[in-house]
């Protein structure tokens, strides 16, 4: 069952620390080139884990517009 | 989640602070975390150091996390910011500067050895026990004494900004996260 909301980073903000990526428990979040992180909504389950501990609060939690 | 080796590299960081304290000379080692995440970002394009090697961020999350020392509150927003980031990278790399500096004139021995350990740029504390005299050239020592001084006091305020905000608020203007993120987004461009 699709969960109701996804993490979302902003990308202007995001230090790409990987702390996202550790905390993730569904390999949803990665930093991507170095640059910074990017969360797979496919994969995300809202938990908000990443959101709770990303240093630069970067990582927003969002409402699926696209639950049936 | 399934451990790697890496997960433990926690322990590395309190190995080698540990090692400095008893002697001086194995600060050396620190070399490593200033040269693999350059490595990884220069020749590998990306921050991988960062997100599954670096020591000391797992040591906060170790303390901050699973130890429950953080009060895991929001980090203030200036300290993420761009100027911030960018301003203390550029301090960091004046201090570093500065510090080579110093090990030229023992070098060139216009100044003498100092056996002590400078913390937050600031406070001199005396360190002699951790090296003998003449166990190797000065600027050697010299140079321990001084890089010795940068990772513990980047510990140090790593730890009090892991306790005041969120476990890994360090990583959010660490001078080699920001170096090696700006690196990336070069290369990427």
């Amino acid at each position: 069952m699709a969960s109701k909301r996804y993490a979302e980073a902003d990308r202007t903000v995001c230090v790409a620390c990987g702390t996202c990526e550790s905390v993730c428990p569904k390999r949803a979040a990665a930093v991507v080139k170095g640059r910074w992180a990017e969360i797979d909504r496919s994969l995300c389950v809202g938990c908000g884990l990443c959101a709770k501990a990303c240093p630069a609060n970067c990582i927003k939690l969002t409402e699926r517009s696209d639950l049936s | 989640m399934k451990k790697h080796w890496y997960d433990y590299l926690w322990i590395w960081t309190i190995i080698y602070f540990a090692l400095g304290f008893f002697n001086i000379l194995f600060a050396w080692l620190g070399m490593i975390d200033f040269l693999l995440p350059l490595g990884f970002a220069l020749f590998g394009g990306n921050k991988w150091f960062c997100n599954h090697l670096c020591g000391r961020g797992q040591l906060c999350m170790k303390l901050g996390s699973g130890l429950k020392c953080s009060r895991n509150q929001p980090t203030p927003a200036w300290m993420y910011s761009k100027w911030f980031r960018y301003g203390f990278l550029a301090f960091f790399l004046t201090m570093f500067g500065n510090m080579l500096f110093q090990t030229w004139l023992v070098g060139a021995g216009v100044s003498s050895l100092r056996e002590a350990v400078k913390l937050f740029w600031t406070f001199r504390v005396p360190w002699g026990w951790a090296y003998t005299p003449g166990l190797v050239p000065d600027w050697i020592a010299q140079f321990s004494f001084g890089f010795y001084s940068l990772m513990l006091t980047s510990l140090l305020l790593g730890l009090i900004v892991m306790v005041l905000y969120k476990p890994r608020t360090w990583c959010a203007f660490c001078p080699m996260g920001t170096m090696t993120q700006l690196v990336c987004k070069w290369e990427h461009r």
